[in-house]
């Protein structure tokens, strides 16, 4: 029966084959792999198998049903899309990261324990901060390394849910989970974390603009879509995360209009769209899920089309601010077209796919006689319209002329943005394929003469309040800025402690060794008799012949000093020694 | 030389007050049409003549004026995080 492989060991494995090829072979075997992994899709049945025995736990490879297969669906179609964009790529490390990534979110997808659901999480974290990493600037490196300390932290989250909640219930399998102990809340704060639900987001508008071009078409797709996949299976229905969503809706909206790059802009434009289907999963009805579903389909294609098309632009003209850009439509025409219809996705015109999947999401809240969510909802609508739907093309192609005249992007990724692009109309216009691989049935009809007028209605008047403040010199002018968010509140005390190591401390720890080296017989100028300095790999050794006591604390000093060097990476360590510890225990049944 | 094939047809200031006039139809069309349309909202304020058409207007307004303010709040130099050297 189960004669296929998961599709995830696909990508994995499949990955470390490709620095092997060369050419024109190496692009065909990558275009062949996501072809390998449909197939693979579609041959595998429903259920639950893969199931491996691992000291008294199951591990679940394969628990497959409607909800993970729509979601294995697109993370699989958008890996072939943006491989395709990124064969011109000669990078090899960019590859085997991207196919790590898609491996670990398909993984995500069909886990049935928590133990393997972390394995993977953390492969999504881990490669796509290699993404981040390729990109090979002093900037990418920063933000890479502050991406990092947040999924670290969302991850430790995790695991200390699952620790507690295995403690707890004694196995790792786990479906519908919703909030009870602090367990719950743990993991629920995890899967947020990934989901960039506020106050947890400021990661993703740091870091996603300073990926590689490519880097950020995986990162727009896998990582935040799949914390709604297990969001939906672990927690629909939760309450608090309505309103998390709708405020994930409406306030990145504000910060959409004031930043200056164009990929930062769709960052925050991710926010609010991922901001719909968590919403969506609070509602917890059967049409509120499908839309979440649906949405996050829909908005993979159209995202990933948006971070195409302003990839092609700073690919082509290596610049990406507003304030640089213009009047690019001039000899770039079919990127402006590729990212008109992906802005016109996003913003749900009719006839495009972001229409036909949130106007489930408005639909449910209106059905639960959520009034004020409703209220928002809209709002963001007409808000979504407003920055990514007009902004972001607006100040690209067209605006005020740059005179920046670059040439359409390489074939390849024209081609991948053509796809994505022909999709985007394709499922607005006939979206019974989509409708019809939902986890629920759908008797839900997207094209009603009210339901398409209202949209048109909203988001044209919200096009001529854009006309208008833009002709009476209103609207805030492109500025180069940095913006604050929540992450300043963990930035700014997290450089006083690295002030606080690097200044004080030294300072202390300096006085410490003048005294004791005065003690030991040295100077200032010349090291006791008998030291020897050692400078051998990361450390410096001392040895000093230890003949008295003076010298031995001397000795001792030296090496203290090599380790408050550094001291927040030894917290940090002993951090992870002891949750590993934790898990050990807790594997080996101590706690129990 | 060969000059490079470029679109201009948005340069000319005629055929940009072209666009908005076509726009501005649109606009009217819409308008028209809401009156003829068979309603079936699930709240009362839906079936109000001209609802989504004022609410989107209002709701792209207001947005921009706060996003105005809030630059004020939040707005820093670009090197604001750049200025001592660190990771953080």
């Amino acid at each position: 029966m189960i004669n296929v492989v998961p599709p995830a060991l696909i990508f994995i494995i499949g990955a470390f084959l490709i620095p092997l090829l060369k050419g024109r072979l190496k692009s065909l075997y990558m275009l062949l792999l996501p072809v390998l992994a449909l197939i693979d899709l579609l041959y595998m049945p429903k259920g639950k198998y893969w199931i491996i025995k691992f000291l008294d736990y199951n591990l679940i490879f394969g628990r497959v049903d409607a909800l993970s297969m729509v979601f294995a669906y697109i993370f699989v179609l958008i890996t072939f899309i943006a491989v395709l964009y990124a064969l011109h790529v000669k990078d090899d490390l960019q590859h085997v990261a991207a196919f790590c990534y898609a491996g670990g979110a398909l993984g995500v997808t069909f886990v049935g324990d928590l133990f393997s659901l972390y394995v993977f999480w953390e492969i999504l974290a881990i490669a796509s901060l290699l993404l981040i990493l390729a990109r090979r600037t002093d900037r990418a490196r920063k933000a890479g390394f502050r991406y990092f300390l947040w999924h670290f932290f969302g991850g430790l989250c995790l695991l200390a849910g699952i620790i507690l909640y295995v403690h707890n219930r004694g196995t790792p399998e786990f479906g519908y989970i919703g909030l009870s102990d602090l367990s719950t809340y743990l993991m629920l704060i995890g899967f947020c974390l990934n989901a960039v639900v506020f106050p947890l987001h400021p990661w993703l508008p740091d870091a996603y603009p300073e990926a590689t071009v490519t880097g950020a078409v995986f990162m727009s797709a896998l990582t935040t879509k799949s914390a709604v996949y297990i969001l939906a299976r672990t927690f629909p229905g939760t309450a608090i995360l309505i309103w998390a969503g709708a405020f994930m809706t409406c306030f990145p909206i504000f910060y959409a209009v004031i930043v200056n790059d164009m990929r930062r802009v769709l960052g925050y434009s991710l926010i609010n769209q991922v901001g719909f289907m968590v919403c969506g999963i609070g509602i917890g009805t059967q049409l509120s899920i499908n839309g979440t579903v649906s949405h996050a389909f829909c908005h993979i294609i159209y995202k990933a089309l948006l971070f195409m098309s302003t990839g092609a632009v700073l690919h082509m003209t290596g610049k990406i601010r507003g304030t640089d850009l213009g009047g690019l439509y001039k000899t770039m025409p079919f990127t402006a077209i590729c990212c008109i219809i992906g802005a016109a996705s996003i913003s749900g015109f009719p006839l495009t796919s972001g229409f036909v999947s949130k106007a489930m999401v408005l639909t449910a809240a209106a059905k639960g006689h959520l009034y004020l969510v409703w209220f928002m909802l809209y709002f963001a609508s007409a808000g979504v319209f407003h920055h990514a739907g007009i902004k972001v093309p607006y100040f690209t192609f067209f605006g005020e002329d740059s005179g920046i005249r670059a040439k359409e992007p390489p074939i390849n990724m024209r081609l991948a943005m053509g796809i994505a692009a022909f999709l985007c109309i394709f499922l607005g216009v006939y979206p019974y394929p989509l409708y019809k691989i939902l986890p629920y049935p759908v008797d839900f009809v997207p094209y009603t003469a009210f339901h398409v007028l209202g949209m048109l209605q909203l988001l044209m008047f919200g096009a001529l309040a854009f006309t208008l403040l833009i002709l009476s010199g209103y609207y805030p002018a492109e500025m180069r800025a940095a913006n604050l968010d929540t992450d300043w509140f963990l930035r700014m005390p997290g450089r006083g402690f690295v002030w606080l190591c690097q200044k004080p401390v030294v300072a202390f720890g300096n006085l410490i060794e003048r005294i004791s080296l005065r003690m030991a017989g040295g100077s200032s100028k010349s090291l006791p008799g008998g030291a020897v300095v050692c400078e051998d790999g990361v450390d410096k050794f001392y040895h000093v012949g230890l003949t008295s006591t003076p010298t031995i604390i001397y000795n001792w000093v030296k090496h203290l000093r090599t380790e408050v060097g550094y001291l927040p990476w030894n917290l940090a360590y002993v951090f992870i020694c002891f949750i590993g510890f934790l898990f050990i225990m807790l594997l080996l049944g101590v706690i129990k | 030389m060969k000059k490079r094939r470029e679109l201009t047809f948005l340069d000319p200031p005629e055929n940009r007050a072209k666009f908005r006039m076509y726009f501005y139809i649109a606009l009217l069309i819409l308008l028209i049409l809401d009156f003829f349309v068979h309603k079936h909202g699930h709240f009362s304020w839906e079936l109000a003549p001209e609802f989504f058409a004022v609410y989107g207007f209002i709701a792209c307004t207001t947005l921009i004026f706060i996003a105005k303010a809030l630059r004020f709040f939040v707005g820093r130099k670009e090197d604001y995080y750049e200025k001592k050297r660190g990771l953080l």
